[in-house]
C-alpha cells in the first residue's frame, strides 16, 4: 500500500541550516548534509532543502551543496528557493536533486511550469503555494514568502498549476505556520480530494496527533514540518510509531 | 569489478552512481558498445518518457546491443519499462526482453493520484536480487505506467492494480521503484545485483 510521506523540511542559508538545535548523534546541526543524514537514519521519508540566500555568490555555492547532499543521502529530496530558469533546474537535477519546487515565479510567469514540465518531467516540478485564510473565510495565494498578498484563490491556482504540469502541490498554511496548533485541515482536504497529484501539508504541526488528522480528515499525501522536528520536540521514529498503531499507512 | 552505466537521454543516472560509490563501487557512465559488452555488470537507469528514449536508443544501435547482453544487466523504472516488449507510453515498441506489457494506471475513485509517488510494499520475492529482503519492505516509487503480472515477475505490488515492481529473465533483471533512493533496502538490492554471478 502506499503510504503517506513524512517530510523534514531544513531552511538553508550561505550553506547553513538555519535552524536547528544540537542532536548528541551528529556533529554539526549546522551543516544541511549532517542533519538530512541524520533524519534519514531516522526513517524520515523524503528531505527538502529551501535555500533561504538571497545573494547571487551564495546562491552558487547551492548547486555543490546540492551534488554533496545527493552523494550522501539515500532518499528522495526536493531543492527550493529563487528557482527561475531552466539552467536553474537543469543545474540542481543534474547535480543530483530529485525534485524542485517553485514558488513565486512560477505564480508571475505561470508559463514556466510547463516549459520545466515538458523539459524535465511533472513528476520533478512541485508547486509551493503559501496560503492565507482571510476574513472573508477564503484561501488567497501570497508571494515572496508571505509578504505579498494576491488576489488568486489557492483553489484556482493549484487547479491551473496542476493543468500546466506541475507534479505535487506543497500547500502551506500561512494561518497555522509556526503556532504548533495543527495543520489547516479544510483547504488540505479541499486540494488533497480534488487534484490528481499529491498535495504536502505544512504549516502548523506540533504533535503527532496533528500529523494523524491531517492524513485522516486532511487526506493529505505528505506532511511537512521543520522546528518540530529540529528542536527534538517530536521524533521521527515515535510519530511514525504512533501513526503505525493508529492504522494510518506509514513506513516504518 | 568493471561496472557500466548506460548513458543515453534519461534522468537520474547521477544518482545510480551516487548510490553505487555508497556502497563502496565505482562505475562508467558510457554509451561506448565496446566498454558496455566487455563490462562485468551492466545497470540501465532511466527516469523519463519511453518514446523519446527509444528513439535515443535505437539511433545509437544501442537497443541491439542490450539485448544482447550476456551478463547481469539491471534495468531500473524507465529501464525496466523498455526491456518490457511495448509500452502504453504513446504506444511505443520496446526491447522485448521480457514478454510484460507496460500500461498506464488509470485513476480510479478511491485512487486517485496518477503517477504513483512515494514508498510502497514490495512483496511475492523471488531470486537472489531479493536476497536478505523481507516481504514486505518499502522501496520508493515514481511512475505513471506499470508492467503487468506474467511468468517474468519476481516482486509484485499494489498500486490501484497488482503489478510487477520486478521482473527477471536469464540475465536481464528489472525493478520499478528507484533502488538509489530506497534508503537500506536499495542498498541491499544494489549489493545483491552486485554479488549475482555473471
Amino acid at each position: 500500500m502506499l503510504t503517506k510521506r513524512i517530510i523534514a523540511c531544513l531552511d538553508i542559508k550561505d550553506g547553513r541550516t538555519v535552524k536547528g538545535v544540537n542532536f548528541e548523534q551528529i556533529r554539526d546541526a549546522g551543516d544541511p548534509i549532517e542533519l538530512g543524514a541524520f533524519y534519514a537514519s531516522q526513517g524520515v521519508d523524503e528531505l527538502v532543502f529551501l535555500d533561504i540566500t538571497a545573494t547571487i555568490e551564495g546562491r552558487k555555492t547551492l548547486s555543490a551543496l546540492v551534488n554533496k547532499i545527493a552523494h550522501r543521502i539515500n532518499i528522495p529530496f526536493t531543492v527550493g528557493g529563487g528557482i527561475k530558469t531552466e539552467e536553474d533546474v537543469r543545474v540542481l537535477l543534474q547535480n543530483g536533486a530529485d525534485k524542485i519546487s517553485i514558488n513565486t515565479a512560477a505564480f508571475l510567469d505561470p508559463s514556466i511550469i510547463s516549459r520545466f514540465a515538458k523539459q524535465f518531467g511533472s513528476q520533478c516540478i512541485v508547486l509551493a503555494i503559501d496560503a492565507k485564510c482571510e476574513a472573508d473565510n477564503q484561501w488567497y495565494v501570497y508571494l515572496n514568502g508571505g509578504r505579498t498578498k494576491t488576489d488568486k484563490l489557492v483553489v484556482d491556482w493549484a487547479i491551473e498549476a496542476v493543468g500546466l504540469g506541475v507534479g505535487e502541490i506543497l500547500l502551506t498554511s500561512m494561518n497555522h505556520d509556526g503556532t504548533k496548533q495543527g495543520f489547516a485541515l479544510d483547504i488540505t482536504a479541499q486540494l488533497a480530494e480534488n487534484l490528481p497529484v499529491p498535495v504536502i501539508a505544512s504549516g502548523g504541526g506540533g504533535t503527532a496527533a496533528h500529523f494523524y488528522d491531517v492524513f485522516t480528515k486532511g487526506k493529505a499525501d505528505a506532511a511537512l514540518a521543520a522546528s518540530i522536528f529540529h528542536y527534538k520536540e517530536l521524533a521521527i521514529p515515535e510519530l511514525k510509531q504512533y501513526l503505525n498503531q493508529k492504522g494510518v499507512a506509514i513506513r516504518i | 569489478m568493471n561496472l557500466t552505466i548506460i548513458q543515453y537521454n534519461a534522468g537520474n543516472i547521477q544518482s545510480v552512481l551516487y548510490a553505487l560509490e555508497r556502497v563502496g563501487v565505482s562505475a562508467t557512465v558510457t554509451d561506448d558498445p565496446a566498454l558496455i559488452q566487455t563490462s562485468d555488470k551492466v545497470i540501465f537507469p532511466g527516469v523519463g518518457e519511453a518514446s523519446t528514449a527509444m528513439a535515443y536508443l535505437k539511433e545509437r544501435n544501442l537497443d541491439q546491443l542490450i539485448v544482447s547482453l550476456k551478463q547481469p544487466v539491471l534495468g531500473i523504472c524507465l529501464g525496466m519499462q523498455l526491456m518490457c516488449r511495448h509500452s502504453a507510453e504513446n504506444d511505443t515498441n520496446c526491447l522485448g526482453i521480457f514478454d510484460e506489457q507496460v500500461l498506464a494506471f488509470k485513476a480510479t475513485e478511491k485512487t486517485t493520484k496518477v503517477p504513483q509517488m512515494g514508498w510502497n510494499n514490495i512483496r511475492n520475492l523471488k531470486t537472489d536480487l531479493f536476497n536478505g529482503v523481507s516481504e514486505n519492505s518499502f522501496a520508493y516509487f515514481v511512475h505513471g505506467y506499470y508492467a503487468g503480472l506474467g511468468t517474468n515477475t519476481i516482486a509484485t505490488t499494489d498500486y490501484i492494480e497488482e503489478y510487477s515492481s520486478g521482473l527477471h529473465k536469464n540475465n536481464f533483471y528489472g525493478v520499478q521503484f528507484h533502488p538509489e533512493k530506497s534508503a537500506e533496502l536499495g542498498e541491499q538490492i544494489i549489493q545483491n545485483f552486485l554479488a549475482l554471478k555473471s
